[in-house]
């Protein structure tokens, strides 16, 4: 038993930190967040020469093959810096369901691309009627001489504006809730019948709703085997929920280290407020919360990397869970805690509140994880 | 990062498990298993197998007759203790006053004291807490005069847990009045059959009687039972605590708690269902589970750091507050579970040797009661209020 980060994952640390520190100050990230795609494309490359991008992947496609406990570095500093950049809806999302369902031919063309900075994928899997359940597909693909016909429409894609790529589930069989009968099709976004209409999310990122309108395409963009894809999927967002529970650990550390600091200034009945047992308490109830995240943000990657499903839902609802814990512990008290200047937008707590907010509903509330524990 | 168990570990775990199969006496298990009362026999008999088997004293360097286990290793003994309901040893000898007496107690004390704690010859208890000195234990009366070769010592002690199988008490007491109240305070080893010792039952609020208080009139005792040096027992007993807490949470115990409640709600029928399958039930269950998922995976990032070096820091306050608020939720199920059969207040069934019929599921009728008792939890070994405080001053700095 070990729960030390590897050599590597402190070196990734280190310079993610200094990333953070020279290149990613509040003010910027609010620039790049209000204009154009979101998000700068420079930073992108960085993240590209740091090796950032190929942390999870493995080694024969340009990764480093870290997997998801390496993850958890990238994205905790994710965290930390509201860092706006698609590694989510790209890297993780994208690039998983490319490894773990992809041929041979669709990993080579895909993966090292994705790992240089040079492609961009989204995934297209929200739709209006589905809430959380990810077997509640309406969306069809029909067999057609040389392919696919695709029609329907998919909600909440991140990111998919500056991608190359949606990957895109779809019904090839089954009833509209059935988990058979599902498949994945990666579709190139100039493709004829693909519309997007694009928005900003309210926690400062970016997503798309995408028409799929008599959308054709060839039989080589089945993307994993027909009928088939609902455990790829599952086992993707599972990926993506322990990455984001790290994320929240980030998001989560700032929100303590800030509203402590803010204690320890803020004058009241002529005393910084820190003096207030009360207050006190709750920020150190904001403490153990961050570390019972931690915890559970770790088992949570180390489930994901032994790949046992039973103790990779149970561990991944756990931390979501947990995470859901948090919104109330954490980020409503963080902003009760600094009074009126909380709520305003020129202040960074407030946006680290709406991250963490928005991080409990991302791939299914609380509400959704603990009947999912319940039932594993 | 991984959380596979080395094969030397794997080995260790495998040998603990056979040990505690052929050893640990099986009406001492069963008393565990049901919640019934333990007496000391209980206690002085399994400790003294631990201790021929050379596993009673985990925490004690190897020169004193530690076992030389790492913190996984540790680890590892306590979660097979605890899957095999094993019951917890006393911790006022070995745990709390060993480790002081080898840091601060003199050659001669060490002699005197420590193979008696080892082989549970002497059973100790602890005189922190009195009436007006809870929270605020510093705040202490309890006063030791010097006079010759011996303090007088004038007081009360309370909330003394087995106060009354107790051979003797570790101490703090007032030897002078200074500026500040943590000065002026010494740490006393005293004779429970010493004149003017009175002890006095407390019962608690499940009808049973485990703590005591303790008078203290003109109790003569021997300079020689001095640990450190005079006016130092507030270091002392900071230092005592840090020991007392690294294995605070109980972890282990906990989860068998858990199989406990969900066996008992998979036999309890509501609405024609099993009332495991009732949603809101099983909700409740699931957020206890997550609380103790997360706490055991604390325990263990701060065991991995122990191994890598690091000396315990204030994590202990988390885990005592995370620990004692998950045995509570547990608890509180597990008298849920029985709905209306809470009601029922035998007494005996906690007692050894009952045998009629329950009313109700059997096991029923102690569940109220360890509801109840189990209060205490947040309330000893410094409140969870006042561990809010320790980590709001040593993680926070405010």
């Amino acid at each position: 038993m070990n729960l030390e980060f590897t050599e590597e994952m402190t070196m990734l640390q280190d310079s993610l930190d200094k990333f953070l520190q020279h290149e990613y100050d509040f003010e910027s990230r609010q620039k790049l967040s209000r204009q154009g795609i979101g998000y700068s494309e420079q930073h992108w490359q960085s993240f590209a020469d740091m090796g950032l991008l190929g942390v999870a992947f493995d080694e024969q496609y340009g990764g480093f093959g870290l997997g998801q406990t390496g993850l958890i570095v990238v994205m905790e500093a994710i965290g930390k810096g509201l860092v706006l950049e698609p590694y989510l809806a790209s890297i993780i999302l994208g690039g998983q369901l490319v490894q773990q369902a992809g041929n041979e031919q669709q990993k080579e063309s895909i993966l090292p691309a994705l790992i240089a900075g040079e492609l961009k994928l989204a995934f297209a899997y929200v739709e209006r009627q589905g809430r959380y359940n990810l077997a509640d597909i309406a969306c069809k693909a029909e067999k057609q001489s040389g392919g696919y016909l695709i029609n329907g429409q998919k909600s909440v894609v991140f990111n998919a504006e500056t991608a190359d790529h949606i990957i895109v589930s779809a019904r090839t069989s089954g009833d509209t809730i059935s988990k058979e009968g599902i498949s994945l099709f990666l579709i190139d976004k100039n493709t004829k019948g693909v519309d997007f209409r694009h928005y900003e999310t309210v926690d400062g990122l970016r997503a798309s709703e995408v028409s799929l309108n008599d959308v054709m395409v060839e039989s080589s963009a089945l993307l994993g085997e027909l009928d088939n894809a609902y455990a790829t999927i599952e086992s993707v967002l599972d990926s993506a929920a322990a990455a984001i529970c790290a994320e929240g650990v980030g998001v989560v550390g700032q929100l303590r280290e800030k509203t402590v600091e803010y204690l320890k200034t803020r004058k009241q009945f002529n005393q910084v407020i820190g003096h207030f047992q009360v207050l006190q308490h709750r920020v150190v109830d904001m403490f153990m919360a961050e570390e019972q995240m931690r915890s559970l943000a770790y088992l949570a990657a180390i489930r994901v990397d032994e790949g046992q499903f039973d103790t990779r839902t149970k561990s991944v609802s756990a931390a979501k869970i947990y995470m859901g814990d948090a919104r109330s512990i954490v980020a409503e008290q963080a902003a009760q805690l600094h009074g009126g200047i909380g709520v305003t937008d020129e202040l960074d707590v407030a946006h680290y509140v709406k991250r963490l907010t928005m991080l409990n509903t991302l791939f299914g509330d609380r509400d959704y994880h603990l009947q999912r524990f319940s039932k594993v | 990062m991984d959380l596979k168990y080395t094969e030397q570990e794997q080995a260790f775990q495998q040998d603990v498990r056979e040990f505690l199969q052929a050893n640990y006496p099986a009406d001492i298990q069963q008393k565990v298993a049901k919640g019934i009362a333990l007496k000391k026999d209980d206690y002085v008999r399994w400790q003294k197998v631990l201790a021929d088997k050379g596993w009673i004293a985990p925490g004690w360097p190897k020169e004193f007759g530690g076992p030389g286990w790492t913190p996984v290793e540790k680890y590892i003994f306590e979660e097979e203790c605890g899957a095999a309901n094993c019951l917890r040893t006393v911790s006022f000898g070995l745990v709390m006053l060993a480790p002081v007496l080898m840091q601060f107690g003199t050659d001669e004390q060490r002699k005197k004291y420590l193979s008696d704690i080892y082989n549970s010859d002497t059973w100790w208890c602890q005189g922190y807490s009195e009436p007006n000195a809870g929270s605020d234990l510093a705040s202490l009366q309890t006063k030791a005069v010097k006079e010759g070769d011996h303090y007088i010592v004038n007081g009360s002690k309370t909330w003394t847990t087995h106060g009354h199988y107790a051979d003797m008490m570790f101490t703090l007491v007032r030897t002078s009045q200074e500026d500040k109240k943590q000065k002026g305070i010494s740490f006393l080893l005293i004779d429970m059959k010493a004149a003017g010792v009175t002890v006095d039952p407390i019962i608690t609020v499940d009808g049973m009687h485990v703590v005591n208080q303790i008078f203290l009139e003109d109790v003569k005792v021997p300079v020689e039972n001095l640990v450190g040096i005079e006016g130092d027992g507030w270091t002392i007993a900071k230092y005592l605590l840090q020991h007392e807490r690294t294995y605070i949470a109980q972890v282990p115990r906990s989860k068998k708690q858990i199989d406990r409640l969900k066996t008992l709600a998979k036999k309890e029928m509501y609405n024609g269902k099993p009332l495991i399958e009732d949603s809101q039930f099983s909700a409740k269950i699931a957020q206890v589970e997550v609380e103790l998922m997360a706490l055991e995976m604390t325990n263990l990032r701060v065991l991995s750091k122990l191994s890598a070096g690091d000396s315990p820091g204030v994590e202990s306050s988390l885990l005592k507050i995370k620990g004692t608020e998950v045995q509570q939720s547990i608890t509180a199920l597990l008298m849920e579970t029985v709905g209306y059969f809470g009601f029922p207040y035998i007494k005996e069934t906690m007692l050894e040797g009952w045998q009629d019929e329950p009313i109700g599921p059997e096991e029923a009728s102690v569940l109220a009661p360890h509801y109840f008792d189990w209060r205490k939890s947040s309330i000893y070994g410094g409140s969870n209020e006042i561990q809010k405080n320790i980590m709001a001053k040593a993680v926070l700095g405010l």
